[in-house]
């Protein structure tokens, strides 16, 4: 045992309290990071713990993932923890910090993540100066799916796809990010650092607790590149691969501070104009709704008794207002006070490519604008019928573009009108106007909007008077269509 | 009990903990340690890997192989941050849990 002599030993560097104790990895797993031996993540990880630790920002701070080795942020980080899609972390980091300015945004992206698919949201995210920090860390190549050539490959580095080396002729040279980046003028800080020896490993330290107090202090974008090493891909030891960040990537990637505004920054403040966030009351005036329209007010104008539900979806070609239906349907509900969701979804193609959307109307929070079982089916052509009739419920409709309904598509429990509305909308005068008829018999048939919302859903998004009178015709013509239907 | 608590020695100015479960053996902070008072195990911990090992005495507490280790929490670094002298009870405890530590 110690004698009395013994002075006290106190720790001095330790686990970061921003670290979990464990984690939620499979068992046995816990309390090991998913990182290989030697990799740099987990040094990153520990600095970028270890800045959010001494900045006091810990219950403040959100990571922002990316797709790579470096994904499981969330596994390891106790704070908050979003993960991004593959490159955009820098527009989720954008979108997170302006929803919510205390916040401490870091976005955490690798090479293959940053420099390759998400070039240009790394790109205008600094352009635009947000007030985040970024931790890129490069080590040359796509790690986590097997060691392909990323945009920072060195040339004659092999990789699974440069099995001869790259070859600056054919793949061209690696991207200096740090250099593009400096170009601009909005970013506050940036500097490459590396992990090759103690001398640089300390100096990551700094760079990247800089990083963060600049946000902290709100001087704007901070980027941190940090060489880092892959012993498993680049196929070395630990030691070897430190050497070699320290002996070969160094050479292609300077290191070094290649911006640092901060001084003027400090003094200006952010750079961005202060406008203050509009009062409620103001929107209805910059969204050009008059007020009595809102859900919510007294001047609702639609109050049915019955309860409703209404899961639509409308499918045609591109060009056939598939989408402008939906949205008049969803802003009709929304003038009559009713929840509502829109979502479109359709091809890259303007025309004739294949479109469709969801829309739901309730008188309940929605929790989700997929509109997976429909309750109504709108078909603009037979393709679209095809996918989706057999998604409508057991006692819904088809509302169905033709002048037969395919037989093999009828099934008990579906209600259907099959009538050639594009052909009754040329009749009308135009046939572009058939998606209006389809809609004038879908409300026919659900009754659950008021046509006085009807009106004003028309008003508002359809600018032409030509076209809004138009529409009206063949809304009133699907009505009669339906009530027809039942009569014959 | 390490050779440096033995009466009559100076005391080390540091002291090192390593997790031998949460240690994946990767050498680096063996490579960074100034005064090279780290090496490898021979044995394996129970994922397979060979770990760092404290040799016991000589650390200086400068916390560069904490730096370098890419493991969270593998190592921690102690520091002895009073004057020798008689009635240091509570050093003791910091004292125990280094040695402890030290020898898994």
């Amino acid at each position: 045992m110690p004698t009395e002599s013994a002075g006290e030993y106190a720790p001095v560097q330790s686990r970061a309290r921003s670290f979990y104790g464990r984690y939620e990895r499979k068992e046995d797993l816990e309390h090991q990071t998913h990182f290989c031996p030697g990799c740099g993540h987990g040094i990153v990880h520990k600095m970028i713990a270890r800045a959010i630790d001494d900045l006091g920002v810990q219950d403040r701070t959100i990571m922002v993932g990316p797709v790579g080795c470096g994904v499981f942020t969330y596994y390891y980080f106790d704070v908050g923890n979003v993960q991004a899609a593959h490159g955009r972390a820098p527009a989720v980091a954008t979108a997170i910090k302006r929803s919510r300015p205390e916040s401490i945004v870091i976005g955490y992206q690798g090479d293959g993540d940053l420099s390759a698919i998400g070039a240009a949201e790394i790109l205008h995210a600094a352009n635009r100066g947000e007030n985040i920090t970024v931790v890129f860390v490069n080590n040359a190549i796509y790690s986590m799916t097997g060691g392909q050539a990323a945009p920072t490959t060195l040339v004659g580095m092999k990789s699974t796809t440069t099995p001869n080396g790259r070859n600056a002729a054919t793949e061209g040279y690696p991207l200096h990010v740090c250099e593009l980046l400096s170009t601009l003028q909005a970013p506050a800080y940036i500097e490459r650092v590396g992990l090759g020896d103690n001398k640089q490993i300390w100096q990551a330290a700094r760079a990247i607790r800089r990083a963060l107090a600049n946000q902290v202090h709100g001087l704007g974008f901070s980027l941190i590149e940090v060489l880092s090493p892959c012993p498993t891909i680049w196929k070395m030891t630990p030691v070897e691969a430190q050497r070699w960040v320290r002996g070969v990537m160094e050479n292609e990637f300077r290191l070094g501070v290649f911006c640092d505004r901060t001084n003027e920054r400090a003094v200006s403040a952010d750079l961005r104009p202060v406008t203050p966030d509009p009062a409620l009351d103001d929107l209805p005036r910059i969204l050009g709704v008059a007020r009595e329209r809102l859900p919510g007010s007294e001047a609702q104008a639609f109050t049915p008794g019955r309860e409703i539900d209404l899961e639509v979806r409308i499918a045609g070609f591109g060009g056939q207002g598939v989408l402008l239906l939906g949205e008049v349907l969803a802003e009709a509900g929304l003038d009559a006070g009713l929840e509502v969701s829109w979502l479109p979804s359709y091809g890259p193609e303007m025309r004739s490519g294949t479109s469709n959307c969801h829309v739901r109307l309730s008188r309940h929070a929605i929790d989700s604008p997929l509109v997976a079982s429909p309750v109504v089916l709108v078909a603009m052509n037979e393709p679209s019928l095809r996918k989706f009739d057999r998604s409508v419920r057991s006692g819904g409709w088809v509302i169905y573009n033709g002048r037969e309904f395919p037989a093999d598509c009828a099934r008990d429990g579906l209600n259907v009108l099959a009538r050639p509305f594009t052909e009754l909308a040329d009749e009308l005068g135009e046939k572009r106007a058939a998606n209006m008829v389809m809609l004038g018999a879908l409300l026919e048939i659900t009754g659950v909007l008021p046509q006085a919302s009807i009106d004003h859903a028309l008003a508002r998004l359809v600018k032409n008077p030509r076209w809004v009178e138009l529409d009206q015709r063949a809304l009133a013509r699907g009505r009669e269509l339906y009530q027809g239907s039942r009569e014959g | 009990m390490t050779e440096a608590d033995k009466p009559g020695q100076k005391q080390d100015r540091g002291r090192l903990c390593i997790d031998g479960e949460e240690c994946k053996g990767c050498g680096l902070c063996i490579e960074a340690c100034p005064p090279r008072v780290i090496a490898m195990s021979e044995p394996l911990n129970h994922y397979g890997y060979r770990t760092a090992i404290y040799a016991g005495a000589g650390c200086t507490g400068c916390g560069v192989c904490f730096m370098a280790c890419p493991e969270p929490g593998a190592i921690t670094v102690y520091r002895l941050v009073n004057a020798p002298g008689p009635g240091a009870r509570s050093a003791q405890v910091a004292v125990e849990e280094a040695s402890a530590c030290a020898g898994s």
